[in-house]
């Protein structure tokens, strides 16, 4: 069973590629409505330096935005549950900020920093995105901790940062690598939606490169960006959950194989 | 010599709950005292105020020996599930900055007691329900305590598990000259365990009935089918009959 998993959905995206391509030869699909898979593969090839370079200038801006929207976000989380006052001070506004779309506020934060400085812009919008379901649920984690075992810490004389240490942020940890998950894929969502809303400027990140390809109706190269962009998401994704398996899976039940 | 008194304890919660009203009771020192009574009169009430977790609104609480080390064992094992059943035996020294190797060697040495040799590394997720009350009461018995409060910690084990548990308790209690309280709704486990039995009325409680029992110092499964057992259940059940009727 466990090939299978590996094998049945390999085999049906080599049948797609096949199907792709058979049928834009055989009704002469125009390549600027849409290529097939060879002339994809071409594209990429033809750009390889290029579109690397891209999607590295992307990929640096979307881990620094995790990193800043992991370090505040968990630190701003610790403050609301060492402070209820600085909570309800805060929260609403990190909702607003939350709810707000990132992208109508995007031209403001571009002009703030200066087209001259468009990497900053994007690292701050890409933070915004990210920040919020790290704050979120690492706020209710560290409030979660078992009454009984606050009570045991009071007991044994436990100081509040031990308590902080030794009871609420591993109570917070399954809550905070959820929330990773989430704004992993956030931050690199954030970053290219930054990068349409600037279009121009001294970008050179892959979010400008569809939107040249696009212009340029070079539309296999757009489909070779998406490709990377694809996979570069997945990766992301599989790293924050091997992160957390590596974490969880000697005590928490969302890590475990059952046994019966 | 009494190691605790407690002089007309009331307690009314936020929520204008009446949990205690007017609760005096002492206790000597090595005693094994059970509190019985009905659910929600107040049992938990008691021992959380004796912890110094839960202020009273009036009455008093007093050691007259000190504040004795004290132990607590709750209905649940109440782990964590992150860390080892040492890591978790080791928690009330960790607290109080007992260096390492020494509160590892304790707490080892606890689990030993409790019969979970051999299971230091386990995490919580590996251990059976009956198991996991062995680590939460190698916690507690690490810390060395005097006076050991203990609520409901039986309630949720099958027969066999609680009667081992049970028989266990009563040995380490002796061993270590521990004061025991223990919260219970069971008549049978209160005639079993206790030396001294006090009758709890539903809520507001107060203290109804308090019964000495006379225990021989060795009791085994054959004691549950004995006279003097059969006799100390009968007295607990009728005062606890009582109790429910003046409440009525």
């Amino acid at each position: 069973m466990s090939a299978l998993k590996y094998i049945v959905p390999l085999a049906l995206g080599a049948a797609v590629l096949a199907l792709w391509q058979v049928s834009v030869r055989h009704y002469a699909v125009p390549a600027y409505v849409l290529p097939a898979p060879g002339d994809i593969w071409a594209a990429f090839t033809a750009n390889f330096a290029q579109l690397m370079a891209a999607l590295w200038v992307t990929l640096r801006i979307v881990a620094l935005a995790f990193v800043l929207a992991a370090g505040s976000a968990v630190a701003l989380a610790i403050l609301f549950s060492l402070s209820r006052l600085v909570e309800f001070a805060l929260y609403p506004y990190a909702i607003v900020l939350q709810v707000t779309p990132v992208i109508s506020i995007a031209p403001l934060i571009i002009i703030w920093v200066g087209y001259d400085n468009i990497e900053s812009a994007l690292l701050i919008m890409a933070w915004i995105v990210a920040f919020f379901p790290i704050l979120a649920n690492t706020t209710i984690g560290l409030r979660s901790a078992d009454a009984n075992l606050v009570d045991l810490f009071r007991l044994y004389g436990a100081s509040r940062r031990q308590i902080l240490t030794r009871l609420q942020l591993p109570t917070a940890l399954p809550y905070l690598l959820g929330a990773l998950k989430v704004s992993g894929g956030l931050s690199l969502i954030g970053v290219i939606v930054a990068e349409f809303a600037a279009g121009t400027g001294n970008d050179t990140g892959i979010g400008w490169t569809l939107t040249e390809a696009s212009r340029n109706l070079h539309i296999a190269t757009m489909f070779a960006a998406l490709a990377l962009l694809s996979l570069a998401g997945v990766a992301i994704f599989f790293a924050l959950t091997w992160l957390e398996w590596s974490l969880l899976h000697r005590w928490h039940e969302s890590a475990v194989k059952r046994q019966i | 010599m009494n190691l605790l008194t407690l002089t007309h304890l009331s307690k009314t919660f936020d929520n204008g709950l009446n949990a205690l009203a007017d609760v005096s009771l002492e206790e000597k020192d090595g005693e094994f005292l059970s509190l019985v009574g009905p659910s929600g009169c107040g049992k938990s009430t008691v021992l959380r105020i004796v912890a110094g977790l839960l202020k009273p609104d009036s009455g008093r609480i007093e050691f007259p020996h000190g504040r004795p080390e004290i132990g607590f064992v709750f209905q649940e094992p109440t782990l964590m599930p992150w860390t080892s059943a040492l890591g978790n035996a080791r928690l009330p020294l960790t607290l109080k900055h007992v260096p390492r190797a020494e509160a590892d060697a304790r707490a080892a040495k606890a689990l030993a007691r409790v019969g979970l040799a051999g299971f230091e590394k386990a995490y919580p997720r590996e251990l059976s329900g009956g198991m996991k009350m062995r680590v939460s009461i190698a916690r507690a018995l690490a810390a060395e305590p005097k006076l050991l409060l203990m609520d409901e910690p039986f309630a949720a084990l099958d027969e066999f598990t609680r009667q081992a548990l049970n028989d266990d308790l009563i040995k380490l209690a002796r061993e270590d000259a521990i004061t025991v309280i223990f919260v219970t709704h069971s008549v049978y486990e209160s005639a079993y365990l206790s030396d001294r039995v006090a009758v709890m009325t539903p809520r507001p409680g107060h203290i109804a009935a308090d019964i000495a029992l006379a225990q021989p110092a060795a009791r085994d499964a054959a004691y549950r089918f004995t006279p003097q057992f059969a006799d100390g259940a009968a007295r607990i059940s009728a005062a606890l009959a009582s109790a429910m009727a003046q409440a009525a």
